[in-house]
């Protein structure tokens, strides 16, 4: 191996592809200006450490919600636009449960189930938190989820079924339909306006180099529901008949029908468990982000497309490490641009994979 | 195959007749309307310039997604974006240059109206190359899910504080931001009569028609003026539009829509053509954006929500894509019934039934349907957010379009790629109801025939 072959072999990457090789390049600046930043003082190693914590709870919020869209994207074959209001739909229904079991008797029922709908009661003031009203939170986390599982079953059952057989288009625009209706649905049952919906929860401050980083209740709770659900999800495909059924099923529907497996019941076991865990997802985003409004669903389904696709549509694994890598680029990109584009970046990150590995990271492992 | 069917071949003056007969209905439909509101003339004349303005500009984003969808089998759900992209880059050509202690924030390079337009298209153009490159490559729902995130990358970058105003050509022009920006050039009526010297001809017509409208008239004028030129301009795009699909490199888009891979074996470079269809596409959104906006006198970035790309699907898939006429009587169809009816809906019934006050929220609404079995609160309330569920009627549309008309209101009338028709003679054409070539026996709702039909009595 001498220098010459090398230099040719390194030639022959530069040409064959030029665009990672571009990639390569952009990641040395930032990174580069991101370690001189350090070196000088102007960046501190703490609010680097607020911005990787914030990135990592988003991040599995948006995993979380992925991991059903990757699993009816692949099993179902088409893009599902109405996911994002499907979480939507499990915050509220989740959060209305909380409000109800925490102001009961404080506040007017109406007000209560209707979320505070208007101003008329506000989660700060009913003292909402993962330590001070802990069994109306977790009765909203089981709220959500089933209302979710409830709600996509019934949308598959009276939308989607029917048209099955026809092409991934056909359903992604049905899905378009289903979202708009499911939005100002919501919107018109529950107000357009963003409510606050959390106290305050006690945090702790953990001392990194120069400065404080703090981790609340809520990013705990957060945490620890995530990584549980995600670990129940593994073991679910892995170990149990129906996740090889839905492997099977990812890979070949004809095949999968011919070998005696019920395709339709697969599909049912895909709804409910991606309902399922979309509804927590809604709920948790809102316990940990503080606010809820009608739109919040959708606009963090772009960014959980972006991460199915960068992890690879099929793969739950890809999903969680898609949905960590866009989560902390949403927040780390304020590092090096302006807060508003943090958005932007996370979308860029997904065209650059669709660019340099458009299969994604997780590629060809349908379903696990 | 249909009723609709049978009413477009009967229809005197064929496509055409039923462009004109949709059009009509609809303007009766309106100026009935008017009739139960008590419009005066006024009223009635400034109702149907609105219907007219929200026809036209429905009717060319369709015909634009038509080529993209309907001709090519590009599936852009980013159209908003295009349209942002056109109306801002214009904005910032032909806004005037920026005085200090103005009505405006920002300036803009001051250039004529008609340089802002060309300028705002080819942004257009350009940001539809960039979108395509990566995406063109990959499956259809690939693009679908790149589009849309670009369409929200152009609204926030709007929204953001960055570019809302900014240095060029050593003048202060800019975006804006969130609070959005002043269209304070010459108004586009008045900029078109005047490149053309006619301006003073036109303020005596305005003046004239004080016949008819006695106090200021102007503004009434103005309206239904500008709603004609639309008309025109749907003219035009339609013109293009049959041009560009009956040529050679329409047939060559076709082909790509039906299969790629039979295109590319037949040795033509799609993703050439496929990236020239698409920045076509995308020139005309953007085109079509300019003429939405340009007479609003502001433009915010929340105007550029994904639901208006939405919207122009819907209007897309009611007149049933892949036909210029369909796109026509889409969009028609969309702006008198879908976007323009249930406001107007509105105004009937508060019209009819006056002073009555709605409940402020759902659950104030709700309360007495439960505990006193009382509808009133709750309908009233209805009416009064009919503007959201204005979105949840077309959604639910949308979904009973997907799934019992999928074709669109018109039945399939696909433009086929071939030059010759495919389709039997006229005489055995009529016996299986415009079977096909292969003999099958065309079914409702069956879209895997589409391609061999629809030939003849297309345009």
């Amino acid at each position: 191996m001498g220098i010459a072959e090398t230099y040719s072999r390194g030639r022959e990457f530069a040409i064959e592809r030029p665009f990672a090789l571009v990639l390569g390049v952009i990641a040395a600046y930032l990174l580069g200006d991101l370690l001189l930043g350090l070196v000088t003082g102007q960046t501190q190693f703490a609010d680097i450490g607020s911005l990787v914590w914030d990135g990592l709870m988003r991040g599995l919020v948006i995993g979380l919600a992925g991991i059903g869209l990757s699993m009816t994207y692949s099993i179902l074959n088409f893009a599902n636009f109405s996911h994002g209001d499907y979480i939507t739909a499990g915050a509220f229904s989740g959060w209305s449960t909380t409000y109800l079991l925490a102001g009961l008797g404080r506040a007017d029922i109406g007000a209560l189930v209707l979320v505070g709908a208007g101003g008329s009661v506000y989660g700060g003031t009913l003292g909402i938190g993962m330590l001070s009203t802990p069994l109306a939170v977790i009765a909203g986390i089981v709220v959500a989820g089933g209302f979710t599982i409830l709600l996509s079953l019934a949308v598959d059952r009276t939308i989607f079924k029917p048209i099955r057989d026809e092409g991934g288009i056909t359903l992604l625009i049905t899905s378009i339909g289903v979202a708009f209706a499911l939005r100002y649905l919501m919107q018109f049952v529950f107000g357009s306006d963003v409510r606050g919906t959390t106290a305050q929860p006690p945090s702790v401050g953990l001392y990194l180099v120069d400065g404080t980083v703090f981790i609340d209740a809520h990013d705990i709770t957060l945490l620890v529901i995530a990584s549980g659900l995600m670990l129940g999800v593994h073991l679910l495909l892995q170990r149990t008949k129906l996740g090889k059924a839905m492997r099977a099923m990812a890979d070949n529907e004809d095949l999968a029908r011919i070998t005696g497996i019920p395709t339709e019941r697969v599909v049912r076991s895909t709804w409910i468990i991606g309902g399922g865990l979309t509804g927590i997802a809604g709920y948790m985003f809102i316990l940990w982000k503080g606010t809820l409004g009608f739109n919040d669903g959708w606009l963090l389904l772009l960014l959980i497309f972006a991460a199915v696709i960068l992890g690879g549509i099929g793969s739950i694994y890809g999903a969680i490490t898609g949905g960590l890598v866009i989560g902390l680029t949403a927040s780390m990109s304020v590092l090096w641009i302006p807060s508003a584009f943090a958005r932007a970046a996370a979308f860029v990150v997904m065209i650059v994979i669709l660019l340099v590995k458009p299969s994604g990271l997780f590629s060809g492992r349908s379903t696990a | 195959m249909s009723v609709r069917d049978d009413i477009a071949a009967r229809m005197p003056g064929g496509d055409a007749g039923l462009i004109v007969a949709t059009l009509a209905t609809a303007y009766i439909l309106y100026v009935l309307a008017g009739v139960v509101l008590g419009y005066d003339l006024r009223g009635q004349l400034n109702s149907l310039a609105t219907l007219t303005f929200y026809i036209g500009v429905f009717a060319m984003l369709s015909l634009a997604l038509n080529l993209h969808w309907g001709y090519t089998g590009l599936f852009n759900i980013g159209i908003v974006g295009f349209m942002a992209v056109g109306v801002y880059v214009m904005a910032l050509v032909s806004k005037p240059l920026y005085v200090a202690g103005g009505a405006a924030q920002v300036g803009g390079l001051g250039l004529p109206l008609i340089v802002g337009i060309i300028a705002g298209m080819v942004a257009a153009a350009l940001l539809g190359f960039v979108v395509a490159l990566p995406a063109l490559r990959l499956r259809a729902d690939y693009l679908a899910i790149v589009t849309i995130a670009m369409s929200e990358i152009v609204r926030f970058s709007f929204l953001s504080g960055e570019l809302q105003q900014f240095q060029l050509l050593g003048t202060r022009v800019g975006f804006g931001g969130g609070s959005g920006l002043i269209l304070d050039f010459v108004p586009p009526l008045e900029a078109l009569f005047r490149s053309v010297g006619l301006w003073g001809v036109y303020l005596g017509f305005v003046d004239a028609t004080k016949v008819i409208v006695p106090t200021n008239p102007k503004p009434v004028v103005d309206g239904l003026i500008y709603g004609l030129l639309l008309l025109a301009g749907v003219t035009v795009f339609f013109w293009l539009l049959k041009r560009t699909g009956e040529s050679p490199f329409g047939r060559v888009l076709k082909a790509i829509r039906e299969d790629e891979d039979v295109a590319n074996a037949l040795g033509k470079d799609t993703d050439r053509f496929k990236i020239k269809s698409f920045m076509l596409g995308c020139a005309l959104m953007g085109l079509a954006g300019i003429l939405w906006l340009m007479p609003q006198g502001a433009v915010t970035p929340n105007f550029f929500r994904p639901r208006v790309t939405f919207f122009i699907w819907i209007a897309l898939i009611i007149g049933g894509a892949g036909s210029n006429t369909g796109s026509v009587l889409g969009g028609a169809t969309f702006a008198a019934l879908l976007y323009q009816g249930p406001r107007y809906f509105q105004n009937l019934v508060t019209t009819v039934l006056p002073n009555l006050d709605s409940p402020p929220g759902f659950g104030q609404a709700v309360g007495p349907l439960i505990s006193q079995l009382d509808p009133v609160p709750f309908l009233l309330y209805t009416i009064d957010s009919i503007r959201q569920l204005q979105l949840v009627v077309m959604g639910l549309v949308l979904i009973w379009l997907m799934h019992n008309r999928p074709e669109g209101l018109l039945g399939h009338r696909k433009e086929t790629a071939s030059v010759i028709s495919l389709s039997r003679p006229k005489a055995a054409a009529a016996a299986t109801d415009g079977g096909s070539a292969d003999g099958d026996v065309q079914t409702d709702g069956g879209v895997d025939v589409a391609d061999s039909n629809g030939g003849v009595d297309d345009e």
